[in-house]
């Protein structure tokens, strides 16, 4: 057992981290967050120059070979500065469909503009209705000579407003709900029939409405009837992202709130001399390092082929953050009085931020329903 | 970043498992399974075939009668041991009188003590809590003021957990009473069989009398058996609480019995079903689960890093949660037990060590429940409550 980093990887945070200090201090993301984008297109190429795009994919793709060890670290160092731009819907999502679904050549035609930041993805997957069943799909996808065209309507997707391309699912068979029937379809954004309505997000984020009317698809990943296996494993990866995210976000959170406690005077003493918040500032830190615990067993079991081991262990991740992120966040809120209720002050956007991270892709209570469901985290011999 | 166990790590876990398989009585075994502990007698014959392996006292130095391991085998061995569920090692010696001898002790005390506390020779107890003195410990009264070559103590200790079986007691007492608190304090091995010890059993909710209070008049203490210097104990017994890190947040134990609460919950029906099968209970269950899969995390991150630089005596920061959301899992298990066995959970049954002699009302499996979860109340309280850890992580870790 090792939890130390690789010099490569200690290398990529210590790089990604003098970055964010230079150009990401809480000022210049309400810059970035105004642009017409939603981020900053600057911090995105110079992501990109430092080479966090190629760093999940192969390096006959153009990648530079790393693993979920190394997202981890990315998105972690992202979640402490609350990063705006589309590293989670490109690289983790888009990018994980690629590496887990695509065939060779589809791989060779498509990562090379992941890798060198040209091309931003969106993850195109929820339906009215179907709220966290990655199954609900009732997008239709029809055959068209030796390609597929999909109509249906698609909601909440996750900088879908900014993106190049958008991986879809679309149905081939069946009814809402079923496994199999499932293809996953990638489609160029400005395609004919495809129309999009973006906006802010409450985190800061942005998302966008989309709508599909026999909008043709460039290309199916893996066997278009039998899509939901991959689509279960790459939203894992992606839990195991999030994961990480929220350690950043609750890291930074805390510390801010710790900082404020300790210049805050009231009575007469900094008020992080009572022992009332010092115990709320404990539980605080409490909760964030478990999280960092469950986000590593997370990241440990992101690409692991056994479906079921990796589904237990996203569901612990995902429940803890739900939570561990609401108990630190509240207390985040309640530590700072008055001025952590303000827009002006960082600590509400990490508060908001875990808030809205809790609800991508299962909530707590789904998660831990799913969990009890499978007969829990130790029903093997442990 | 692997989280992996090596190939060697595995295989030294098969090993020990199956050291256990074959060496712990089947009786013991059971007895460990159904009412969480052993007697002293099943404790001292286990020890001794642990010791006679070479697993008296895993963690100390190999001079000293140590395996060598490093901390993860460390963690490892008492993971198993308490997975399987086999008597652990008594405390009092193993992990904290021995380690303060062989820091601070001298040559002589060195080669008395502790071949006979990895051998369970001499059952050690601890003299730290006072009636005025919980989670103040450094106010204690109890005094020792020298009179030619002894000391002569005088004074009372409490919640002295199996003094009643007890060779011998280490004892904080105060040697400079102009001193301020902590440095009056001095470091003494007390033989319990001197005059003027008392011992007088604390009646626990729980039925048991596991702890005691341990009255002390005119006890004459030979002066070598004072431990490093005087008026030093507060240091010494602050390296002792801090040592403890490989078992505080004991793991295994909330392990095993998560594997108890799924058998248990398996064959108690309710409204015409298993309990397992209910959805409700299954989510708490698996809420505690996922709590004690973080903490093992927490846990493994600590021994790792004691591992990579070597056991400083100075606590990780993560360390200080080990405490507090160990005993969290602890008591949120035994009160799902308590949920499993529901109304069979009621009757009262007076405890001995031998086992029962009469008949219980309800399925057999269920005596121990309602006195394990009272009797569990105590692991937020001892060794620093969970308030008092908060107000070391605060002060220590946050720096407020």
């Amino acid at each position: 057992m090792d939890f130390d980093l690789t010099e490569e990887q200690s290398l990529i945070k210590d790089q990604l981290d003098r970055l964010l200090k230079d150009r990401y201090a809480f000022e210049d993301r309400k810059k970035y967050m105004a642009a017409a984008e939603g981020f900053s297109p600057d911090m995105w190429s110079a992501y990109a120059e430092m080479g966090l795009m190629a760093l999940p994919f192969a390096e006959e793709h153009g990648g530079i070979g790393g693993g979920p060890v190394d997202t981890m670290i990315v998105m972690e160092s992202f979640g402490r500065v609350l990063a705006l731009e589309p590293y989670f819907a490109t690289v983790v999502l888009g990018g994980g469909f690629l590496r887990a679904g695509a065939s060779d050549e589809q791989k060779a035609e498509l990562i090379p503009g992941i890798a060198d930041g040209s091309a931003k993805y969106a993850f195109a997957q929820m339906e009215r209705g179907a709220r966290y069943d990655l199954a609900h799909v009732s997008t239709v996808a029809k055959r068209d000579g030796s390609g597929w065209t999909l109509s249906g309507a698609k909601s909440l997707v996750l900088h879908g407003d900014s993106a190049d391309k958008l991986i879809v699912t679309a149905r081939t068979a069946g009814k809402p709900g079923d496994e199999a029937g499932v293809g996953v379809f990638v489609v160029d954004a400005s395609a004919e029939g495809v129309s999009r309505r973006g906006y802010p997000t409450q985190d800061g984020l942005r998302a966008a409405e989309i709508s599909f009317e026999n909008a043709r698809a460039d290309h199916v990943l893996g066997e278009a009837g039998n899509g939901m296996p991959l689509v279960r494993a790459v939203v894992d990866q992606a839990v195991a992202a999030l994961s990480a995210e929220a350690v950043g976000v609750m890291s930074a959170m805390h510390a801010l709130t710790v900082d404020y406690i300790k210049v805050r005077k009231q009575f007469g003493v900094a008020i992080g001399q009572f022992q009332v918040l010092q115990h709320k500032a404990v539980d605080m830190f409490i909760a964030t390092e478990q999280m960092r615990s469950i986000a590593m067993f997370a990241t440990m079991m992101a690409d692991s082929d056994d479906a079921t081991e990796r589904a237990r262990a996203m569901h612990a991740a995902k429940a803890e953050l739900g939570r561990g992120g609401k108990l630190a966040g509240e207390n985040a809120i309640q530590l700072h009085g008055g001025v952590g209720m303000t827009a002006e002050y960082a600590v509400s956007h990490y508060f908001k931020r875990l808030t809205m991270m809790n609800t991508l892709f299962g909530d707590g209570d789904w998660h831990l329903r799913k969990l009890a469901a499978m007969g829990g985290l130790f029903d093997k011999a442990a | 970043m692997d989280l992996r166990f090596t190939p060697e790590e595995n295989a030294f876990r098969d090993e020990v498992r199956a050291f256990l398989a074959e060496n712990l009585d089947p009786a013991v075994h059971e007895k460990l399974k159904s009412r969480d502990y052993a007697g002293k007698a099943d404790l001292v014959a286990w020890t001794r075939i642990l010791n006679a392996h070479g697993w008296g006292a895993p963690h100390w130095p190999v001079e000293y009668g140590g395996t060598g391991w490093d901390p993860m085998r460390q963690y490892i061995f008492l993971e198993e041991l308490q997975k399987f569920p086999a008597p652990q090692p008594l405390a009092f010696g193993v992990n904290m009188v021995g380690p303060v001898i062989y820091t601070f002790g001298s040559k002589a005390q060195k080669e008395r003590f502790l071949p006979r506390i990895r051998n369970l020779d001499d059952w050690w107890c601890q003299g730290f809590s006072e009636p005025g003195s919980g989670s103040d410990l450094a106010s204690l009264k109890t005094r020792a003021v020298r009179d030619g070559d002894h000391y002569v103590v005088n004074g009372q200790k409490t919640w002295t957990t199996m003094a009643q079986h007890a060779d011998w007691i280490f004892c904080l007492v105060r040697t400079d009473i102009a001193a301020k608190k902590q440095e009056g304090i001095s470091f003494l091995l007390i033989d319990m069989k001197t005059p003027g010890i008392e011992v007088r059993p604390i009646v626990t909710m729980d039925g048991g009398a596991e702890v005691n209070e341990v009255f002390l008049t005119d006890v004459r203490v030979p002066v070598e058996n004072l431990v490093g210097e005087e008026n030093k104990g507060w240091d010494y017994a602050k390296f002792l609480l801090g040592n403890e890190r490989t078992n505080i947040a004991r793991i295994g134990v909330s392990k095993q019995r998560i594997a108890r609460i799924r058998e248990l919950a398996a064959l108690e029906f309710s409204d015409g079903r298993p309990l397992i099968e209910d959805e409700r209970f299954r989510e708490k269950l698996a809420a505690i689960e996922i709590d004690l899969k973080a903490l093992e995390l927490t846990q493994l991150r600590v021994v790792a890093a004691d591992a990579k630089r070597g056991n400083t005596g100075k606590p990780d920061p993560a360390s200080s949660i080990l405490k507090i959301k160990g005993s969290e899992i602890q008591q949120a298990t035994t009160h799902l037990l308590m949920e499993v066995m529901g109304p069979y959970a009621l009757p009262y049954q007076p405890q001995d060590e031998v086992g029962r002699n009469e008949p219980f009302d309800g399925p057999d499996y269920a005596a121990p429940t309602a006195p394990s979860y009272f009797n569990n109340r105590k692991v937020s309280i001892y060794g620093g409550s969970n308030e008092i850890q908060k107000n070391i992580i605060a002060k220590a870790v946050l720096g407020l």
